[in-house]
């Protein structure tokens, strides 16, 4: 079990220019579980993720991670206790698999000390838990969609931070990639005890992988809380303007949302 | 910290593998360029209207007196050579840190108009108010800088995308060279080779005190950019994810322009923009090197060898000499439009 950090947001006010995106936001992201945070487009989830790992200054109010204010914090301290993974990041033309994963490394390293035993085999262990050791050497512009996601996955775990950020993870991926995504979020939560903190897209997903859910409306909290007094009738109807029936998925016993539109609705 | 579990030794040892794969394929292809680069030097000084053995050379360069040799080699070809090589570096390196922070091999000093800023400022110090090179380069390093922070002022909105940034800086650096050519058609007594070098980059008449002009930017402002170099590197992964592990975005960006955009001023006064070296030298490289560790270095052995290779065809090849930014930007050229059809056939988006 690694120590738990505390990651507080304390009436946060962010935007970009003169657009405010997020107004007055309180919360609290529970140590060593996994929160999801969904919402409607543009509701500001985003914002929010980046402003948690220090891409984006607040307006006003703070983001504490353990009591300290993120903003404040020098880089590479920050990066050694919380990691973020972009929604889309980008990876340079021709680069090896290995040689990505091994960037996660940068905040360990100071400017003169290279290449420590340490770094390769945090390396290695990031590809064995995500499946790629047998993609090390292959060049990530010829992989697909699913292994190319796990291989950023692999990056951000060998940057080996106990708080891990990740934004619509799951994003262009076919089902059963985001199922295995997920799955490889749980099992490093369940076995290392990293605290994880996602924008997911998919209210479903939200509700079956997370121990706490938030739910934005408008860059204001509508909801946090247990999926299963967060995602409710009402909750859909008042984030994503939609009418909506909320049973309990059988297989999971977790809340599953089926949207009612204008067509194929029985009476 | 979150410790995954061991990880089994197959992956170790691929791990290792790779990695210690790109560091031999790197050192190679710096020890490659740089043999090519002093065998390209070392033709410069041999090669001429008379032919000089190494041994002559050697010679010169010891200082003592070789009939012929000591004026041609020593006052004439060395000093060419030398800035030749320097300047290439310099343009190679500077070229690279902007394609590089901006992730987009067009995004290069001489085609977003900070060369055009310090060949301009260059021209009008030199024909307008009479400066030397000292004055010269001053002039060069700030309007180059000014560019830069103009360019980059102009095309930030929530962020500096690529594609904004570099069509504002063909629009500035077009603005800039017609101001060039109008400073330089006032200069009714200067003659067309010194003109030239404006539009163009030469080596013609290179002297001691200009070669002397650059060296000490190189070695001021090339370890200030060799220090960034890792931050570079990691802002290939784009500047979300750069300033996730651990990158200072501001400080990296203002550290990395200066520096880089006083190598290009400070080459450019001494020898005009040589057309296309900051734009060719980077993608060479990181086509030789595959992606394996920064590319300052390659760059600005590749920046030296082309403009070194260059001035050798600019002079012997042809029954006319050409000044070298003629050669470069032969070869510049159809590799511009290469990239822009490749860029258009990707989707559009530069």
């Amino acid at each position: 079990m690694t120590t738990t950090h505390t990651l507080l947001v304390e009436n946060l006010k962010l935007g970009y220019g003169d657009r405010t995106v997020i107004e007055s936001l309180d919360l609290s992201l529970p140590p060593g579980k996994i929160t999801a945070i969904v919402g409607a487009n543009a509701c500001g989830k985003s914002t929010l993720l980046r402003s948690m790992s220090r891409l984006l200054a607040p307006k006003h109010g703070h983001v504490l991670l353990d009591g300290r204010e993120v903003h404040r914090l020098p880089a590479k301290e920050l990066a050694r206790t919380l990691g973020l993974l972009p929604q889309s990041p980008i990876a340079p033309e021709g680069i090896t698999v290995s040689d990505l994963v091994g960037r996660g490394r940068n905040p360990h390293q100071r400017l003169l000390s290279r290449w420590s035993r340490e770094d390769d085999l945090a390396v290695a262990a990031a590809l064995d838990a995500t499946h790629t050791a047998d993609l090390a050497d292959r060049s990530v512009d010829e992989l697909s969609g699913g292994q190319r996601q796990r291989v950023w996955i692999a990056m951000a775990l060998a940057q080996q931070t106990d708080v891990l950020l990740l934004d619509e993870p799951t994003t262009f991926l076919d089902v059963s990639h985001q199922v295995e995504v997920l799955d490889l979020l749980t099992d490093l939560n369940q076995a290392r005890g990293t605290t994880i903190v996602m924008v997911l897209h998919d209210l479903n997903m939200a509700a079956r992988y997370a121990d706490h859910l938030i739910a934005l409306a408008d860059g204001r909290l509508h909801a946090a809380g247990d999926p299963a007094s967060v995602l409710t009738e009402d909750c859909v109807r008042a984030v994503f303007g939609l009418d909506s029936q909320v049973i309990t998925d059988p297989t999971s016993g977790k809340p599953l949302m089926l949207p009612l539109g204008r067509h194929h609705v029985n009476a | 910290m979150t410790v995954l579990p061991p990880a089994s030794s197959p992956t170790l040892a691929a791990v290792v593998a790779d990695r210690v794969r790109r560091s031999r394929r790197r050192a190679l292809v710096i020890g490659v360029l740089a043999v090519l680069v002093v065998a390209a030097y070392a033709v410069n000084l041999m090669v001429g209207e008379t032919f000089y053995t190494p041994a002559e050379i050697g010679r010169v360069i010891l200082g003592e007196t070789v009939p012929g040799a000591s004026f041609t080699v020593g006052e004439l070809r060395l000093p060419r050579a030398t800035l030749a090589a320097l300047a290439g570096f310099c343009f190679g390196m500077g070229g690279v840190t902007f394609q590089t922070m901006l992730r987009n091999p067009l995004a290069s000093p001489d085609v977003i108009g900070i060369t055009s800023g310090a060949s301009a400022a260059a021209a009008f110090a030199i024909v307008v108010l009479g400066l030397t090179e000292t004055g010269v380069s001053v002039f060069a390093i700030v309007a180059g800088l000014g560019v830069a922070v103009v360019v980059y002022t102009l095309s930030f909105r929530d962020g500096v995308a690529g594609t904004r940034l570099i069509l504002i800086g063909i629009g500035i650096a077009a603005m800039l060279d017609s101001a060039t050519a109008y400073v330089l058609s006032q200069a009714a007594q200067w003659d067309l080779q010194q003109a030239q070098r404006w539009l163009t980059g030469s080596l013609n008449g290179a002297t001691w005190d200009e070669t002397l002009q650059v060296a000490p930017a190189l070695i001021v402002l090339g370890p200030l950019l060799l220090g960034q170099a890792r931050n570079l590197f990691m802002l290939q992964l784009g500047d979300d994810t750069a300033a996730a592990l651990g990158v200072r975005l501001e400080r990296t960006r203002i550290i990395v322009i200066v520096a880089a955009v006083g190598l290009l001023a400070f080459a450019t006064a001494a020898t005009g923009p040589i057309a296309f070296v900051a734009f060719l030298s980077g993608p060479i490289a990181a086509r030789i090197i595959g992606g394996a560790g920064s590319l300052l270095v390659p760059s600005g052995l590749v920046g030296a060898l082309l403009v070194l290779v260059a001035d050798l065809i600019g002079q012997y090849a042809f029954d006319t000499r050409y000044p070298v930014g003629v050669v470069t930007g032969v070869l510049g050229a159809p590799y511009l439009v290469y990239l822009l059809i490749r860029t258009n056939r990707a989707g559009g988006s530069l």
